[in-house]
């Protein structure tokens, strides 16, 4: 008996949507079978973890608040994944665009009027597309990978962020402390939008989510961004061209991150300070792999990762893991979602070996 | 300065050099084979804390060999991480920068986990290999004073050096990289070293990675590897994928990331520390740069890189 793979002619629309719901279950099943055997309620950790952030209406706020921010992020990094255009720094320009719409805010100490927060939003977009165009120049005139660039990058914002916050900018009246000024009124969005749990994030993400929709799967642009990655000499023959999409995608997707970045600043911590690049960079890679690259699919793969990441500080007070379990748990996930990917594209055949007669005796 | 200040520099160099030469040596093996593993930094933190572990709890019983085996334990665990990565990529053909990156994410979080009851410890590290009126010598100490680890990074860019170049199983390595098709067809099992080329890449960097932990610290702290695999991958670029200039690149590398300990002490204090803390990140971006300019003969990527590889279908 041995197993044979036939390449699908067209991927399968079935294992597309099954693939990532089975890999959140065996993340679950698996999971709770490895902290039972390393000593903690395995099944608790895992209820805690998944289920408790959905079932309990008091941690609704906190998982739309850390969503917002990671399908913003993977919204564009799937755009670019869908061309094979690996941004993987999106950590940094996440913090570029913050910092660069704290520098408006620090430019305009006694504006006032809601224009401010605008102009706010839009610097931290141009920050984080700034950031990204770093590799899109390299890319398209050195040839130097996307993949390295885009991560080294990470670090040298990190460095950025660190020196703005302990000296240029750091607050007069912090005690000492790495952090920004508060943020004035004018400078600030909402928590959550008036009388609802609902953070200004979320309705951005939603808005987006609609906008991308639209454009990968309507718009010439959505086609060709699929083509330059699927088969980039017959984009090349269409006449797609490939740095253009190299720079739309990179531009786009950090404008994303930037974004995130300064909405996260402006409407959940009202200053920046050292602790302010979460990860979130990071985990949207996940969110986008989870969500198949596809809008709808990202906004919902954005929820799940964010309940993992509020069940996971439940599970560290009421089951006593460490902080590191969420982690593994969203790392876990992308490797069964990146291991079932080959259920989408190929059909798996068993096949049973035939008696071995000899055939050569059958021909003559 | 003093020549006193100079030997300290050269010793702190080759001391920061030393995981990223590991880890660079190994991952040239595997890129060499075709496959681009990204999850460097993941397995030499797993490396890193297993080390660690091992040899604090063998070190009441076996005393000075402890370290010892700390480093097999740490190689063991790094290339058992990386098998991960192998099966995910060559068996099931899976998106290779993806697929590294989850590895990267998981050894995070799985050496977090693992090391969550070590903070704050303290192992014993190596002796030095030479006798201490070597070792210890004012100015000798620059080439006599390391633990073994070091000699061993050493040997082994020599080592793969000459396997690549010089061996035939070096030169079906190499096939299998650049055409897979054509060492399929003439009856190589591209896939199973492929798996070998991944294993011995994943033990180095497991081996670089407890080099943090036993050596440079002998203590265990979440994320102590700080991004230095991601400068092994850019490495191993900047070398060209030649063992050579992978050993001069891992130097230079070693220099930049000292400036920002020296920097002050040298008089470099008119710039803010963060800028010589990113330095070698910034360093490794225009090195890439530099070298696609600048495009030696025999230094272009194996042509199979980062491509899957799915003889049964």
């Amino acid at each position: 008996m041995h197993i044979r793979l036939e390449k699908r002619l067209t991927p399968s629309r079935f294992m597309q949507i099954a693939t990532p719901i089975a890999s959140v279950l065996l993340t679950m099943a698996l999971g709770a079978i490895i902290f039972q055997l390393i000593g903690f309620d395995g099944p608790r950790a895992i209820y805690e973890t998944f289920i408790t952030p959905v079932v309990a209406s008091y941690k609704w706020q906190d998982v739309m608040t850390k969503a917002a921010p990671l399908i913003i992020i993977a919204l564009g990094l799937s755009l670019g994944n869908q061309a094979k255009i690996w941004n993987i720094g999106a950590e940094g320009q996440y913090i570029i665009g913050a910092l660069a719409g704290a520098g408006v805010a620090f430019a305009l100490p006694d504006a006032r009027g809601f224009w401010v927060i605008l102009l706010m939003i839009a610097a931290g977009i141009v920050g984080g597309m700034a950031w990204a165009a770093i590799p899109a120049f390299l890319k398209t005139r050195y040839r130097v990978s996307e993949v390295l660039s885009t991560l080294m990058l990470v670090y040298v914002a990190l460095q950025v962020l660190n020196y703005l916050v302990s000296g240029p900018w750091k607050d007069p009246n912090g005690h000492n402390f790495p952090q920004t000024p508060p943020f004035t009124p004018a400078q600030l969005l909402p928590h959550a939008i008036g009388g609802t749990d609902i953070p200004p994030g979320l309705v951005v993400a939603i808005v987006l989510t609609l906008v991308f929709w639209v454009l990968t799967t309507r718009s010439v642009y959505g086609f060709s961004v699929r083509t330059v990655g699927a088969a980039p000499n017959a984009a090349r023959y269409g006449g797609f061209d490939a740095s253009r999409t190299v720079w739309s995608t990179l531009m786009i997707s950090g404008g994303m991150a930037g974004l995130a970045g300064i909405l996260e600043a402006s409407s959940q911590l009202g200053q920046i300070n050292l602790g302010f690049p979460s990860g979130y960079g990071f985990t949207a890679i996940i969110v986008s792999f989870l969500g198949r690259l596809h809008p709808i699919g990202v906004f919902l793969a954005g929820l799940i990762l964010a309940v993992t990441y509020v069940g996971g500080q439940v599970a560290q007070t009421v089951v006593h893991v460490p902080s590191a379990t969420a982690g593994i748990f969203q790392a876990m996930m992308l490797f069964f979602i990146l291991a079932s990917d080959i259920l989408v594209r190929y059909r798996v055949r068993i096949l049973r070996d035939a008696p071995r007669t000899a055939p050569a005796e059958a021909v003559a | 300065m003093t020549i006193g200040f100079f030997i300290d520099a050269l010793v702190t160099v080759v001391g920061v050099t030393t995981p990223i030469l590991l880890a660079a040596t190994g991952e040239l093996v595997v890129e060499k084979s075709g496959v681009l593993n990204l999850g460097l930094e993941g397995m030499m933190l797993i490396g890193a804390v297993t080390g660690f572990a091992v040899t604090f709890n063998t070190g009441p019983d076996l005393g000075d060999w402890a370290p010892w085996l700390g480093v097999i334990a740490a190689g063991i665990a790094g290339a058992a991480s990386s098998m991960l990565f192998a099966v995910l990529v060559l068996t099931l053909g899976s998106n290779q920068v993806a697929t590294g990156l989850a590895l990267a994410i998981f050894g995070i979080g799985l050496s977090s986990l693992i090391g969550a009851g070590y903070v704050g410890m303290i192992v014993p590290s190596f002796d030095t290999v030479f006798p201490d009126w070597l070792a210890g010598d004012p100015l000798w100490r620059v080439v006599f004073g390391y633990s073994p680890l070091v000699y061993f990074a050493l040997l082994m860019v020599f080592a793969v050096g000459w396997f690549l170049n010089r061996t035939r199983a070096g030169l079906i390595l190499r096939a299998v990289g650049e055409n897979d098709l054509s060492a399929h067809s003439i009856g190589y099992p591209v896939n199973a070293i492929r798996y070998a080329a991944i294993a011995f890449g994943g033990a180095l960097a497991g081996i670089g990675g407890a080099y943090f932990s036993m050596v440079i610290t002998p203590m265990w702290a979440e994320q102590m590897t700080a991004g230095r695999g991601w400068i092994a991958l850019a490495l191993v670029v900047f070398s060209g994928w030649r063992a050579g200039r992978l050993l001069a690149g891992a130097y230079f590398f070693g220099v930049l990331m000292t400036l920002e300990l020296y920097a002050k002490a040298s008089g470099f204090s008119f710039l803010p520390s963060q800028f010589w803390a990113a330095m070698p990140y910034i360093a490794a971006v225009v090195a890439l740069a530099v070298i696609s300019v600048r495009e030696v003969a025999g230094s272009e990527a194996p042509a199979c890189l980062g491509r899957p590889f799915l003889p049964n279908t």
